[in-house]
């Protein structure tokens, strides 16, 4: 996506380098097992310790949703609670902003902690005995801001994530999906930049999740925090994620832009996550069109011919400096050239056929793909062709099969 | 055959030896509170000048004032009519069977009892729950303090400071604490480990912690502990009254050793009665301090 691409260019605002957590009595003892490179199992069977990370290296760039995924067990909330050290790594190194949070001492850590990151926890983890504006406000009352400064300010956020009202209710007067909301409004209130979002959503029923998801992403246009955010759904991660990670058994095995994951699935685990997942709702048709191959760009109607004869097809588009035209068939150009071989190629010539937006989701254009005898041209934002879509590109991405590699 | 005796008797020590360790420690500790028996009764004046005051205040306060004040504190922490009623009912049959002077002694101790138990027993509660190490030193002087017979812990704090209240209070006080102590504990352990997580995530400091979420939350569980030492408060009152502590024990005491039934059976009553009010006033102001548990079922 155009989005993940802008990120890529910025600067990296959390690196993880390293990090291994062992679990146990005595994990510093039995690192040396771990960098033996024996198996989450076989350690545990030796030493009763639990392997929980292995030999994590992540960078996240400031202002994007990175998604860490995972099935239960793979280790992605504890990893997620290494970013403010609710965990401490058994070896490895965190920074943030180019602080190595590892050396905070407690003093700072807590700073650290109130400023810089706000949390969202799956079980929603609120105050049941505070007020629903209390515990919005909770994170600068820690703060030590005043009352009514922060109780102003915690209003604003009930409001933005669709509370208002709720102000003096206790949170076990409110629904699941409410208090996620709460949980939400106390993560925003603080102005972190950086948010931490452990399963968020999970226990949300389904539909109450995509309308949270739709907030979150809502949210995140304008404010453009950093986000981590832990999943074990794909789906969720496909649709939020600016970029994925995806951990098993603790360790990573795969990282990148959501089209990669899917097109490219490193191993059998990914692909098996990979297989269930709906590709005409999770990729755009920027990610599986075609280059551009069949663009006629000539001027008179002899070139354009010539052009069309370097085709497999026989049809092209044409493309002049405003961008993309039509659609111009061989024969259509062949009558024009008996009439007249040095004519200039117009518009004219052209059938009108709508191009598709190279950010449309799949699952849009199927319909017209289909009722096409062309491959659609594919246009960005400037009205520019940059591919073309045909049916069985379609047919080869959502069938079944990976579509790559077999 | 002398020499596996052992196996058919438990070996002994001899009774001379017996002896020597009882006169050691006997004289031991009859030195140590000759030495000290000043300085340590020193050490409690302050306390015992604070409950003659109190004791006296009470004593000194008209009757209505009294009945007023209770009944008026009754409602305040349960808004209850009934309640406030039931304490003026009560107060009044109490004085009214000539019992008033010996209530408002029994009801002073025990309220500097339940005090000094609640001030020491929540932090050393507190103080449990935040380690193990603690915890696992507490516990068994806690097991000790609640089954040891009253009258054995009784003997040296008497060697000690004599016949009077602050041996009284001492003892009360031994007695009723440990509830406060393992409720504290227990009801901050009990605090849900997501709420204090999220608590750490936005840099709530310890402290921060300890008052603003395990404190409020284990307060239900407090609460119950702090019922509960004042009911055994109250049930102390008779032991305390053998070693000197006026209020409504000793009529108990006389009316076991003279057999006078009625006696006995009324300032029985008043101890109830006494019971009944300070058990119904704390919970009920437990209860609508937690009103936020309200409305759990249905979330």
């Amino acid at each position: 996506m155009a989005e993940a691409k802008m990120n890529t260019e910025q600067t990296a605002l959390i690196k993880i380098e390293g990090l291994y957590k062992l679990f146990g009595n005595n994990p510093k003892k039995f690192m040396p097992l771990v960098h033996a490179g024996k198996s989450k199992d076989e350690i545990l069977a030796e030493t009763g310790h639990t392997l929980g990370l292995k030999d994590i290296n992540l960078t996240i760039n400031k202002g994007e949703i990175f998604v860490i995924m995972g099935l239960s067990g793979s280790g992605k909330s504890t990893l997620i609670r290494h970013f403010n050290r609710l965990i401490d790594p058994t070896e490895g190194v965190i920074e943030v902003e180019g602080t190595d949070v590892m050396k905070l001492p407690q003093k700072e850590l807590e700073q650290f902690r109130r400023h810089k990151m706000s949390m969202v926890f799956q079980r929603f983890g609120l105050l049941p005995h505070k007020s629903v504006i209390d515990n919005v406000a909770y994170g600068l009352a820690i703060q030590g801001v005043s009352k009514s400064e922060s109780g102003a300010k915690a209003k604003e956020w009930l409001k933005a994530v669709g509370l208002a009202g709720y102000e003096d209710q206790y949170p076990a007067q409110l629904s699941g999906g409410q208090q996620q909301r709460v949980g939400l409004a106390r993560a925003l209130c603080t102005d972190a930049e950086i948010l931490l979002m452990d399963e968020a959503f999970s226990a949300l029923d389904p539909l109450i999740r995509s309308e949270m998801q739709d907030q979150l992403i809502e949210l995140q246009e304008q404010l453009h925090k950093t986000i981590i955010f832990i999943t074990h759904d794909l789906d969720e991660a496909l649709r939020i994620g600016d970029r994925i990670a995806i951990l098993k058994d603790g360790e990573m095995v795969q990282q990148g832009e959501p089209e990669d994951i899917l097109l490219h699935p490193a191993d059998d685990y990914v692909e098996a996550f990979v297989r269930d997942v709906n590709r005409a709702r999770a990729l755009t048709v920027e990610t599986v069109m075609k280059d551009p191959i069949c663009r006629i760009t000539a001027s008179t109607i002899e070139d354009a011919l010539k052009q069309m004869r370097g085709f497999k097809e026989d049809y092209g588009y044409y493309v002049n400096d405003e961008g993309y035209q039509g659609v111009v068939t061989e024969k259509k150009l062949q009558a024009a050239y008996d009439k007249d071989r040095q004519a200039a190629l117009t518009a004219e010539h052209c059938e009108a056929l709508d191009a598709i937006s190279q950010d449309a989701v799949l699952e849009t254009v199927i319909p017209d793909t289909l009722n096409s005898e062309y491959s659609l041209p594919v246009v960005d934002d400037e009205g520019e062709m940059t591919g073309q879509l045909s049916r069985s590109t379609l047919a080869e991405v959502l069938g079944n099969e990976e579509p790559r590699s077999r | 055959m002398a020499d596996s005796g052992w196996l058919s008797e438990i070996p002994q020590l001899s009774r001379g030896e017996l002896r020597d360790i009882r006169k050691f420690l006997d004289t031991g500790y009859r030195e140590f509170s000759r030495e000290y028996g000043e300085m340590i009764e020193g050490f409690f004046d302050p306390l015992l000048s604070f409950l003659v005051w109190f004791e006296k205040l009470l004593l000194a306060t008209p009757w209505w004032l009294i009945i007023a004040i209770v009944a008026g504190l009754a409602y305040l922490s349960s808004r209850s009519w009934k309640l406030s009623l039931g304490v003026v009912i009560s107060f009044f049959l109490i004085g009214y069977f000539g019992m008033w002077d010996d209530t408002m002694r029994t009801m002073s101790i025990i309220l500097v009892c339940t005090l000094m138990a609640i001030a020491l027993g929540v932090p050393i509660g507190i103080a449990m729950a935040r380690s193990d190490r603690v915890q696992s030193v507490v516990t068994p002087l806690l097991d000790i303090m609640q089954t040891m017979p009253a009258f054995v812990y009784l003997i040296p704090v008497v060697m000690l400071l004599g016949i009077g209240k602050i041996p009284g209070v001492l003892a009360v006080v031994i007695y009723a604490i440990p509830p406060v102590i393992r409720l504290t504990n227990l009801g901050i352990r009990l605090v849900d480990k997501d709420v204090l997580e999220a608590a750490t995530a936005y840099g709530a400091s310890s402290v921060q912690r300890l008052m603003g979420v395990q404190l409020p939350l284990a307060m239900p569980t407090i609460m119950a502990g702090i019922n509960q030492t004042i009911m055994m408060a109250l049930s102390m009152v008779v032991i305390a009254s053998m070693i000197g502590v006026k209020g409504l024990g000793q009529p108990v005491l006389k009316s076991i050793t003279n057999q006078y039934f009625t006696l006995g059976l009324l300032n029985g009553l008043a101890i109830v009665a006494l019971a009944i009010i300070f058990d119904r006033v704390s919970q009920a102001y437990a209860k609508r301090s937690q009103r936020y548990l309200e409305g759990m079922d249905n979330g």
